[in-house]
């Protein structure tokens, strides 16, 4: 396949995310305008705040854990898996780089830990799926509530900061990732994030490994015929999909100033293995559209923050995400606008 | 622990599995006529909140759950187009519902009563126990109607002609279609049923047995609730079964939770993880001999 055709090829799903966003935006307006707000201030406030001057480098900031986690979902929707557990993974990948740096204090080795605990994670719900066929949903919907409370309990005890009651150690100076923009909360974790993305790409449609986890997610039953192991492709799905979710949430906590360390309740690690099923979704649940997909919604989450002060609750980016997915659920949704079209022109 | 701890524990059981079962019973009926979602999780959350305020509208607990049924069949249209009328993916839609559910409860009630995350329903606006003790322990009008509509709808899905019709659209909806049954209209219906049982769920959570919205207060009982239809083989009566399990740990983590002299042996998290981890046990041990209706998913259409 020629570079161009397979250009062509992405036209229309991008086409797609794309009328589903404007969809999203639109409904969020009704609702905004239902509940008395005023939705045009509101907008405008949204895109100041995530795109305006240095708000980039902090869109390109939320962008990161999410482009990460949606790298999990994705690879699981590709093995034929609906992989929801990158939620849990986050919470323990932070837990693991701020445990960790306390002892080596070394980027490197947060965020090894972060992969490695990710992966570990991970492995109850694939075990559960290959040997007593549990639908990874279920089970990985209740090993991020299992994974929350026993994340809090450990935030609160065994990585407590004696000096903040707030928060956990922080990050040893040695450990944290270097920012890419001075007084921004922009750092290498973006960078980490991306290549990820582009690794995860060459590992599933330019290795072999790629290649069965595919085919066993398009079509287990030819996939074995082909010799491919339909269940050991389940598990390294699980697990590749654990160590980015895991990384995700070691970076977030290894790159961002200026407390470098979990808040109380995992406040700036929750939801971002939720948001990033969404990122997923927008993104075709391939690499590249997710780095794309990524960054709006990190310009979503970013502009939030300045969407509440013309006084619409931070929330409402959230409604609009789901209505997106909604949309993009929608088949064929980009026939549904243009046939009519097509049809009068006849 | 003495009679009253006892009686305590056995009507919370009772008050916590209200809305699994119901929950479970509907995804029963709709994944009998070959219907997944997952969006339940969602549906509780916004129900609970739009239930509350037809209850305090109306002044009338019974008003909420109503509008919580109405919200759920609102919400279930939406999900029925989909992948029943367009034939789209049956789990994406649902993954967009919590996430609507989620956020739109957080957002709502601050925009329509201008507090942060909770909101106490006022007691006018609350469904009365059919019966309280002298401490606390009460009994809500909600448990009994629940057995009733699981053996209703035990009876309905195996029983009747309706049954018979909606388990064969998700049994074998190429032979049903062969016979004249119209698949897509029956698969739509069940969707419904199942988006109102749930929705009438949703709304029992604030205006009946927590007595407050809160930005969580689902709290995972959409995803429990699917849990316990695979535990009760897509079977209303068993749902009865796994419900009150599921119920009794749920409320048990409350309990040891709010009694200082256990909770002080163990860290309240590990407790708090409890109903999590016994569903992840229960559904382990009980799947192999778990089998889903044959086209429970998988959108039809006719060739």
């Amino acid at each position: 396949m020629s570079f161009s055709t397979e250009l062509r090829g992405y036209g229309k799903p991008l086409a797609e995310s794309v009328l589903a966003i404007l969809i999203g935006a639109l409904i969020g307006a009704i609702v905004l305008w239902l509940s008395g707000y005023d939705a045009v201030a509101a907008y405008k406030a949204l895109l100041e705040g995530a795109f305006l001057g240095g708000n980039f480098s902090e869109t390109l900031s939320k962008s990161t854990p999410l482009i990460l986690t949606a790298i999990t979902f994705a690879i699981g929707a590709r093995t034929g898996l609906f992989n929801i557990g990158a939620e849990g993974a986050v919470y323990f990948g932070a837990i693991a780089a701020v445990g960790v740096t306390q002892v080596l204090q070394n980027p490197l080795a947060g965020v090894l830990s972060g992969l490695l605990i990710g992966a570990l994670w991970m492995l109850p719900a694939a075990v559960l799926k290959v040997y007593r066929g549990v639908h990874e949903v279920i089970s990985t919907i209740m090993l991020n509530w299992i994974a929350f409370y026993i994340a809090s309990w450990m935030a609160l005890s065994v990585l407590a900061n004696p000096n903040n009651p707030n928060s956990t150690l922080p990050i040893p100076p040695g450990a944290r990732l270097p920012l890419l923009v001075q007084n921004s909360t922009l750092s290498m974790a973006f960078i980490i994030a991306v290549v990820a993305s582009i690794v995860v790409y060459v590992i599933m449609w330019h290795t072999r490994l790629g290649y069965e986890l595919r085919t066993s997610g398009q079509n287990p039953r030819a996939a074995e015929y082909g010799g491919i192991n339909p269940k050991a492709a389940m598990v390294w799905s699980f697990l590749i999909g654990g160590m980015t979710a895991g990384l995700a949430g070691a970076v977030q906590i290894m790159g961002i100033p200026p407390s470098y360390s979990i808040s109380q309740g995992l406040a700036n690690v929750y939801g971002y293995g939720f948001d990033g099923i969404g990122v997923s979704l927008v993104g075709r649940n391939h690499p590249l559209g997710i780095i794309f997909a990524g960054i709006l919604f990190g310009a979503l989450n970013a502009g939030a923050t300045q969407m509440q002060q013309t006084g619409v609750p931070l929330e409402m980016v959230k409604v609009i995400e789901g209505i997106i997915i909604v949309a993009v659920a929608v088949p064929g949704l980009l026939d549904l606008f243009v046939k009519p079209f097509r049809r009068g022109a006849q | 622990m003495n009679e009253t701890m006892i009686v305590g524990l056995l009507l919370g059981s009772l008050a916590a599995m209200v809305p699994i079962v119901l929950t479970s019973v509907g995804a029963t009926i709709s994944e009998r006529a070959g219907v997944v979602n997952i969006g339940y999780e969602g549906i509780l959350m916004l129900s609970a909140f739009f239930g509350t305020i037809f209850a305090e509208m109306a002044h009338n607990g019974w008003v909420g759950l109503l509008g919580g049924a109405l919200t759920g069949l609102a919400l279930g249209v939406v999900h029925g187009v989909i992948t029943v009328y367009l034939k789209g993916d049956h789990v994406i839609p649902g993954i967009g519902l919590n996430l609507i559910g989620y956020g739109g409860v957080a957002f709502g009630i601050l925009a329509y009563w201008g507090t942060a995350g909770q909101h106490q329903v006022p007691s006018y606006a609350q469904i009365s126990p059919l019966w309280m003790d002298a401490f606390g322990n009460s009994l809500s009008p909600m448990v009994p109607i629940t057995f009733f509509i699981a053996l209703l709808a035990w009876w309905m899905l195996f029983k009747t002609p309706l049954g018979l019709r909606i388990r064969s659209v998700g049994e074998n909806p190429e032979a049903a279609d062969a016979l004249g049954i119209n698949v897509e209209l029956y698969r739509f219906t069940a969707v419904l049923i199942a988006s109102a049982l749930s929705g009438v769920a949703g709304a029992y959570l604030s205006v009946d047995w927590l007595g407050t919205v809160t930005k969580t207060i689902a709290a995972g009982r959409g995803f429990i609730a699917l849990a316990n239809m695979v535990f009760s083989g897509w079977n209303p009566l068993m749902a009865l079964v796994g419900g009150f399990i599921f119920g009794f740990f749920d409320n048990l983590a409350i309990y040891i939770q709010n009694n200082p002299w256990l909770a002080g042996a163990i860290p309240w998290q590990f407790i708090a993880t409890l109903p999590y981890v016994v569903t992840l046990i229960v559904v382990a041990g009980i799947i192999g001999r778990a089998r889903p209706p044959k086209w429970d998913g998988i959108p039809y259409k006719r060739e």
